[in-house]
């Protein structure tokens, strides 16, 4: 499978029109549907039980509701996961996701004040980290998440080298 | 001579050019304890009412014998340990009694500083001074200084941020203002009347008020509704009469200044380059005389108004010395959404439009009561393209474009290529003119 580190650093300098797209690696995936699977599941077990012992076995099939959830979330997390990739172009940084709701977000690095990079303790545990930029707008959402922690400290130093050297005010 | 209006009383222990605020500013803060009180009695009323019946005139007598003084005290102690120093690149605000604060403030990062009189502080000729750096909240104001010395310390504090050297700094005084737009009373008048707010609100009152009557008979009930609602209908007539009152722009090498208010005046000086984005606003009802109303933001203020009233062309002209090299771009100019956006938001869609010049990002929204917003490029933060399903059946995509002031411009249902364009151009464009925009020292 395609992971963030297959692209070369190197060749993201050079600003070609077209951006280079890296799409996130599989961990976020993984740890996105073990979360369902393991709520759900939990979930799917009460809905057998609880009606199945109370009311009577034929009333077990309740938990044919959750498991279809179950199966459905499966599919849409990986569509979802998907539709995140970002690409350092020479002066700005890309970050695209979402599937029904599209967005696509422009930040130049020259406006920058804060890069961040945050890893909880389940992520951590996959080997994940989120890298987070704040600029002076709050409105400015770009986050990206389930990235490989050497990804996010090689993007977090890039793009605090970046943002000091093309730094402007507001 | 020391920096003007310093008063006497710095002692020789403190840090050299520490001051002390207005000597009157122990009065203001006295209010403090009998404000706790009020706040306590109103929190729990009952409880209150059976304290106050319980008071006999020697308990109230001892009551007040200790709260006074002590009120006094510490409107005194916060005085005596309030100090402020102008420094190089810094104005330091050192306070607080037992837990100490202190706050150095940028100069070169000022967005605007207020110089506000409450009709009180009008009577004692004191002032408050309040910086506007992004993070400064209410406990940075400068409350009170004495009215010259206020003026004086802007003055200075302009001149440091400009840039000047800091030995002369406090010597280059007042920097020259030229008035560009006084707002006559009749025509704010006349303006206020024909906003829909007070009418909706009187409006609502009407209706609710007779029908609440026939429901309860009640008259505490009605009083209870009609307060709040005759109070909103007040607040957006008289009480913005009061405050846009003799409504003063002007234009000096400091930057804008807005001077207003009838009773409380406030003047207020937003220097070069600070403002992020200019909205102008046009409500039906003014749509007949051609007025405009003309909004602004600045990054960490909370004022938001550049011209309550005035006629289109010389509002234009006014945005067009605010934002140097931007000029309004016309009615024809904008551009609306391709017409299947009707089917995203209906009617409505036709108020949407998008400029975009060398300079400014412009987009209006709104059908009955137009808002066109301006954003220079070199004021962009970030750009978002924002596409739901439905918009995508369509065809049809938003742009936002995120300000440092926290608000966000956006063009809404651009054709989707269009959109993607914009996307790529509009990042472009605010980093090329990023490049030549004027350094926060405007006078360096």
């Amino acid at each position: 499978m395609e992971t963030g580190s297959g692209h070369d650093t190197g060749t993201t300098g050079t600003d070609s029109g077209e951006p280079v797209w890296i799409a996130l690696p599989p961990g976020l995936l993984r740890l996105r549907r073990l979360m369902l699977v393991v709520w759900l599941g939990l979930l799917t077990l009460a809905a057998a039980l609880v009606p199945g012992l109370l009311a009577g076995p034929g009333w077990a099939a309740f938990a044919v509701l959750p498991l279809a959830l179950m199966g459905w979330g499966w599919v849409l997390l990986e569509r979802n996961w998907r539709s995140w990739r970002y690409a350092e172009r020479a002066d700005d940084l890309l970050i695209s996701r979402g599937v029904l709701w599209r967005q696509e977000t422009v930040v130049p690095y020259g406006r920058m004040q804060l890069v961040e990079v945050t890893s909880g303790p389940v992520e951590r545990h996959f080997g994940l980290a989120s890298v987070q930029l704040h600029t002076a707008a709050a409105a400015t959402d770009a986050t990206i998440p389930g990235l490989d922690p050497a990804e996010a400290e090689r993007l977090r130093d890039r793009l605090t080298e970046l943002g000091e050297a093309r730094s402007a005010g507001l | 001579m020391t920096a003007p209006g310093v008063h006497e009383d710095v002692r020789g222990r403190r840090p050299a050019g520490e001051r002390r605020l207005h000597p009157v500013t122990p009065l203001r803060r006295a209010w403090a304890p009998v404000a706790v009180l009020i706040g306590w009695a109103l929190h729990d009323p009952d409880q209150a009412q059976r304290q106050l019946t319980r008071l006999t005139p020697a308990t109230l007598l001892i009551g007040l014998a200790v709260l006074l003084p002590a009120a006094a005290l510490y409107g005194f102690l916060t005085w005596w340990f309030t100090h402020f120093a102008v420094t190089d690149s810094e104005l330091r605000i050192r306070t607080g009694l037992l837990f100490r604060r202190t706050a150095h403030i940028r100069l070169e990062r000022i967005q605007a500083i207020d110089v506000t009189q409450p009709l009180l502080a009008r009577v004692a000729g004191v002032a408050k001074l309040k910086l506007d750096v992004i993070g400064t909240d209410k406990k940075d104001e400068l409350a009170f200084l004495g009215a010259d010395e206020a003026r004086a310390l802007r003055a200075e504090l302009l001149a440091r941020a400009a840039g000047f050297a800091p030995e002369t700094a406090h010597e280059v005084g007042e920097a020259p203002s030229r008035q560009m737009l006084r707002v006559p009373p009749g025509v704010l008048a006349v303006a206020l009347v024909l906003t829909g707010a007070t009418w909706g609100w009187l409006v609502v009152a009407a209706v609710a008020l007779p029908l609440l009557w026939t429901a309860t008979h009640s008259l505490w009930t009605v009083l209870a509704a009609a307060v709040p609602l005759l109070g909103a209908a007040g607040a957006s007539s008289v009480g913005r009469f009061v405050t846009e009152y003799d409504w003063t722009v002007g234009e000096s090498p400091d930057g804008l200044r807005i001077d207003h208010g009838l009773l409380d005046r406030a003047h207020e000086t937003v220097p070069p380059g600070r403002v992020q984005t200019v909205r102008v606003v046009e409500p039906l009802l003014w749509r007949r005389r051609g007025w405009v109303r003309v909004e602004l933001d600045v990054a960490g203020s909370s004022n938001s108004l550049l011209l309550p009233v005035a006629p289109r062309e010389i509002a234009e002209s006014v945005v067009a010395r605010v934002l140097p090299g931007v000029s309004v771009p016309p009615r024809e100019a904008l551009v609306r959404p391709p017409r299947r956006a009707r089917w995203c938001v209906p009617l409505w869609w036709r108020g949407y439009g998008l400029a975009v010049t060398d300079a400014v990002f412009a987009a209006r929204h709104g059908l009955l009561r137009r808002s066109l917003a301006l954003v220079p490029h070199a004021k962009v933060q970030s750009v978002r393209l924002v596409q739901g399903p439905w918009q995508r059946a369509r065809g049809v995509a938003d742009v936002h474009v995120d300000t440092g002031a926290n608000k966000s411009v956006t063009a809404r249902l651009r054709d989707a290529g269009e959109a993607a364009d914009l996307l790529r151009a509009q990042a472009e464009r605010s980093r090329t003119s990023r490049r030549d925009a004027r350094p926060d020292r405007w006078m360096a």
